[in-house]
């Protein structure tokens, strides 16, 4: 499973933090970050959360 | 065979197919859609779609509904009614069974009564609207625009960026106050006025003039603006006529348990039209929301297919606006014994306040405080304590 973050349609509203703090973080910069890029299946249902969630589509869940 | 019937394909409508199919659901699924168009994103309608190149974003494309996702997708078919006796949904030439079904017909923009037929008169929902607006609008346009809530004030930043001469006109003596409570929404206010664009509050519309088109706006102190382009942005109302005499229970929206069903068995609702109990803050609501839209279509498709599994909808309002060059966001509800400005003030750069109800955290108002906000969303999940909240905003 990976975690794409299209940092140039990221506008930072931090909804995936907002699910997955261990996971996203809005930086300094304004856009989310990736704190870590380790997934298990049990991480998928948050991860599919967030991307469905993300009020500017920039997240995207491969795998 | 089982048949999951969406109705309504904008956003609700379609994460309620993308999580019923995600959920394993192998049965039939039939999207209805009133407008001709592919689901697409409404929230750039009053902002980037008009200041940008006018190209709408869409969520997928036609072939990705269809073969992907394997849905019978019927666009240009408003559904006209619901008999939960026959579990059928009126749309079109024939009645479309369902064993389960999903409502999102979202809502339709709120106009003033007794105005005219002018061309040059807007108001702002759909993607046509948008096109329209987009047209309407060019550098030197007169533009007034009757109420300043969220549309209203992103046209007023969206039409002022194309070159327009703007007014924004409220009723209320301050916008804004239903959504952020009273104390803090002159800080949204402030906005406009920090940005120069002439908000006039506690003036009412009495009347549009013009012949074929609109010349001016008459005002209730007597006054009249003259005007090329004149757009009502009064709010929006659940889309439910299609549903009256249906027997599902209406209430200014479908009126839902906790897990979103309505009155009628095997029917839910998602998104605009859904009045539902939130259990998290222990009253009824009905949110206009994107995130609300996004995630309640994903859940109620999910219920309705595997009822035995129905889990409740729990969700914290979150809504955001961008309004010159900062983001608003708010989490929560405004409805709070106590707001308390811990960041930043009204008229300023930023702003981070905190609202309690009783002990807890149940809102938070944030202008240009990215970092911060969606934090506190999740807090107010977890029914944060207001001295917790405190410590860490401090912290």
């Amino acid at each position: 499973m990976k975690m794409h973050i299209d940092t140039d349609v990221c506008t930072g509203h931090g909804v995936c933090e907002g699910l997955r703090p261990d996971v996203f973080e809005v930086g300094d910069d304004g856009i989310v970050h990736l704190l870590t890029e380790e997934f298990t299946e049990a991480d998928r249902a948050d991860l599919e959360d967030a991307v469905d969630q993300c009020p500017t589509q920039a997240l995207r869940l491969e795998g | 065979m089982a048949r999951l019937v969406v109705v309504g394909a904008s956003l609700a409508g379609l994460r309620a197919v993308e999580s019923a199919r995600r959920a394993g659901f192998t049965g039939a699924i039939t999207l209805l859609g009133a407008e001709e168009h592919l689901p697409y994103d409404r929230p750039p309608l009053s902002k980037e779609f008009l200041t940008g190149d006018g190209t709408p974003k869409q969520f997928r494309t036609e072939d990705a509904l269809r073969t992907d996702l394997d849905v019978d997708l019927r666009l240009g078919t408003p559904a006209t009614g619901l008999d939960p006796e026959q579990r059928v949904i009126l749309a079109g030439d024939d009645p479309v069974p369902y064993t389960a079904a999903v409502l999102a017909t979202g809502a339709t923009a709120r106009t003033l009564p007794g105005l005219p037929a002018l061309s040059g008169l807007h108001t702002l929902r759909t993607l046509d609207d948008a096109r329209a607006l987009r047209t309407a609008i060019q550098p030197g346009s007169r533009v007034v625009i009757v109420g300043a809530g969220f549309i209203g004030s992103e046209l007023a930043c969206s039409a002022r960026r194309m070159g327009a001469e703007v007014t924004l006109v409220e009723a209320a003596h301050v916008p804004f106050a239903a959504a952020v409570g009273d104390e803090l929404a002159p800080a949204i206010a402030a906005l406009h006025t920090r940005h120069g664009t002439d908000l006039r509050c506690g003036v009412t519309v009495t009347g549009i003039d013009g012949d074929d088109r609109v010349r001016a706006v008459r005002l209730g102190d007597g006054s009249t603006l003259p005007a090329d382009v004149a757009i009502v942005g009064v709010g929006a109302a659940p889309a439910i006529d299609w549903l009256r005499g249906s027997g599902v229970k209406l209430d200014d929206g479908v009126v839902c348990d906790e897990t979103l069903q309505s009155s009628a068995p095997g029917v839910y609702a998602a998104g605009d039209v859904a009045r539902w109990f939130n259990p998290l803050f222990g009253e009824t609501m009905r949110l206009e929301h994107w995130t609300s839209a996004a995630e309640q279509g994903g859940l109620a498709a999910r219920n309705a297919t595997d009822p035995a599994q129905a889990t409740p909808c729990t969700l914290v309002p979150y809504f955001w606006s961008d309004l010159y060059d900062s983001r608003v966001q708010f989490v929560g509800v405004p409805t709070a014994d106590e707001v308390r400005v811990v960041a930043g003030g009204v008229g300023e750069d930023t702003l981070l306040a905190l609202y309690r109800r009783d002990d807890r955290l149940i809102g938070a108002l944030g202008v240009e405080q990215r970092r911060l906000v969606m934090r506190l969303r999740a807090q107010i999940g977890k029914r944060v304590s207001w001295n917790d909240a405190l410590e860490a905003v401090a912290g």
